[in-house]
């Protein structure tokens, strides 16, 4: 049992070749609500990975859900989180892979699914291929609020992380994005409107 | 703190703090030695009307200078800087200090410089308590927010999308009339409660809380009113720590500090305490005269700043009632 990554809210490990995603208790959380997310999320995981494959984006397969025990075994990618190789790319291959993930996170949204936590951290780039993972904060969803808070999500990831690069970034992100998502625009408009809403200082009443 | 004589060469700076219902002086030597600290809240029956604020704020400014200056046994020709809080916050709030600011500034011919709410709570922190590259948890009525510095500023890792805890949990408390400010009776009421699902909105590193309160105060129709208010804040504050822990691993820091009026809540203190104990990290919780709003903190951050090159023209001092924590140029670090 070899240890892959020990985030802060699962351990992933290999075994027998096969990822092992183990969401583990945490104890600062009263003991229901720590049941309940690990449940959900690891369920919503499952359920979100086998529909972003069918929805063609590159995504580990499924193999097993334990929701006793909160695993979930998928296949290994080989590969390398996205976030670690950014700052070692040349401007071209960051608007390679930017556009391309930007056109998965548009083939995501057109089948109604948000990913809940759309990340360099949660893009694994394994040759020329990016496969997303991660999904446990995802849910199915076609509101254009919904899908504008997932790219305000990846937008933010951006800006906190790769500020070196943030526009070159962004804007392939949104050109892949506009190729494989007819209502981009619109959502664009909306991750905008959902910024400044949120802005400080919101008292209702 | 208390009076003492003005030494050689120190350099005493003079923070306004004005960008809600708090009303703060406070005077901060060079050495960062809180000389005065004097806050005046507003009485608040209901939520902020940000023009009553104004006028609570103007009414009461000369006399909290007065008082500031008198507790520090100093006369306003013996300070070298006045600092005020440019923003972000409520507008009329932020022009009465600004104004106020300005005047003292000509009127005694000091250098005057604006500075950012939420990055002065950062380095009062980091000054009172020692901490050295925390990633900072902030949590007050207006603000709630996630940050880490690198490269220059201060990087927000996560922040609310909609309402701030502190408002989120002062809302509810005022719609069930428990009072203002609502977190000590909500924290006080919770002690004896158990759980109930509530919704637990997080959005990658972002944070709802709108939908919470809604349904908060929705299950309080029919549930008793000690196990909503332990809900609320176990899943309020399961929803906060998640988010630190996730930006702590991410960030790669070694201390978290904990920011903002809402810090004093003891189980919040023990939720972020417990995940750092996990994570091999340690927490520092500012006294808790510096984790509200205050004017020391601006006091500070006005040192920090000139010492390290910051000028502002008068005319530069315009307020920013939305100036975001990362557009700051960190120039101290
Ligand atoms: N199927 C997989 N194949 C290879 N590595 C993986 C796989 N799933 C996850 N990982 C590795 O584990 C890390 C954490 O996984 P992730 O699902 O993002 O968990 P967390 O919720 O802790 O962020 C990833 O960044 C990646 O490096
Ligand atoms: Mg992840």
């Amino acid at each position: 049992m070899e240890v892959i990554a020990r985030g802060a809210e699962a351990v992933l490990y290999l075994s027998d070749g096969v990822v092992v995603k183990h969401r583990i208790r945490k104890s600062y959380r009263s003991p229901e609500l720590d049941e309940m997310l690990r449940t959900t999320r690891t369920k919503r995981e499952a359920r979100l990975l086998a529909l972003a494959k069918r929805a063609g984006v590159p995504a580990p397969v499924v193999l097993d859900v334990d929701l006793e025990e909160k695993k979930l075994c998928m296949s290994f990618i080989r590969g390398e989180k996205l976030s670690r190789l950014v700052d070692g790319m040349e401007e071209e291959e960051l608007v390679r892979v930017f556009t391309l993930a930007g056109e998965l996170a548009g083939r995501l949204h057109r089948s109604g699914i948000i990913h809940g936590d759309l990340t360099t951290a949660n893009m694994l780039l394994s040759g020329k291929r990016l496969h997303l993972i991660d999904f446990g904060l995802g849910e199915v969803s076609r509101s254009l609020e919904a899908a504008g808070t997932d790219l305000l999500v990846f937008r933010k990831c951006v800006r906190s992380t790769h500020f070196n690069h943030e526009e070159l970034i962004m804007d392939s992100f949104l050109s892949g994005y506009r190729r494989s998502f007819e209502q981009a625009e619109q959502t664009i408009e909306r991750m905008l409107g959902i910024e400044r809403r949120g802005r400080y200082f919101e008292h209702r009443g | 703190m208390g009076s003492r004589a003005k030494q050689d060469a120190e350099f005493l700076c003079m923070g306004i703090e004005g960008t809600a219902e708090k009303l703060g002086v406070g005077i901060v030597s060079d050495s960062g030695e809180i000389l005065v600290n004097r806050v005046k809240h507003m009485k608040l029956a209901e939520g902020i009307h940000p023009s009553e604020a104004a006028q609570h704020h103007a009414a009461h400014l000369p006399s909290l200078v007065r008082q500031a200056l008198e507790e520090a046994g100093l006369e306003m020709r013996e300070l070298s800087l006045i600092a005020f809080s440019r923003g972000p916050g409520l507008g009329p709030c932020l022009r009465v200090a600004a104004v106020a600011a300005r005047t003292l500034a000509l009127k005694h011919r000091l250098p005057l410089l604006g500075v950012n709410h939420c990055v002065a709570h950062i380095e009062i922190g980091r000054l009172t308590t020692g901490a050295e590259d925390p990633l900072t948890v902030y949590v007050s009525g207006g603000n709630t927010q996630v940050t880490a510095f690198a490269k220059g500023r201060y990087r927000v890792f996560g922040e609310t999308i909609d309402i701030a805890l502190g408002n989120c949990i002062d809302q509810f408390a005022r719609e069930l009339g428990l009072g203002m400010p609502g977190g000590p009776a909500v924290e006080k009421l919770a002690k004896k409660g158990s759980y109930l699902p509530l919704p637990y909105v997080v959005k990658g590193m972002d944070l709802s809380y709108s939908g919470l309160l809604t349904a908060a105060l929705r299950l309080a129709e029919k549930e008793s009113l000690a196990d909503v208010c332990f809900s609320l804040q176990e899943t309020a504050f399961a929803m906060l720590v998640e988010v630190a822990e996730r930006a702590l691993v991410q960030a790669e820091k070694r201390e978290v500090l904990l920011a903002g009026g809402v810090g004093v809540n003891v189980r919040l203190q023990e939720m972020l305490g417990e995940m750092c104990s996990e994570q091999g990290a340690e927490l520092l919780v500012p006294p808790a005269e510096v984790l509200g709003d205050n004017g020391a903190m601006i006091a500070w951050l006005g040192v920090l700043s000139y010492l390290a090159g910051a000028r502002q023209r008068l005319e530069e001092t315009q307020v920013r009632q939305r100036w975001r924590t990362d557009e700051v140029d960190v120039l101290w670090r």
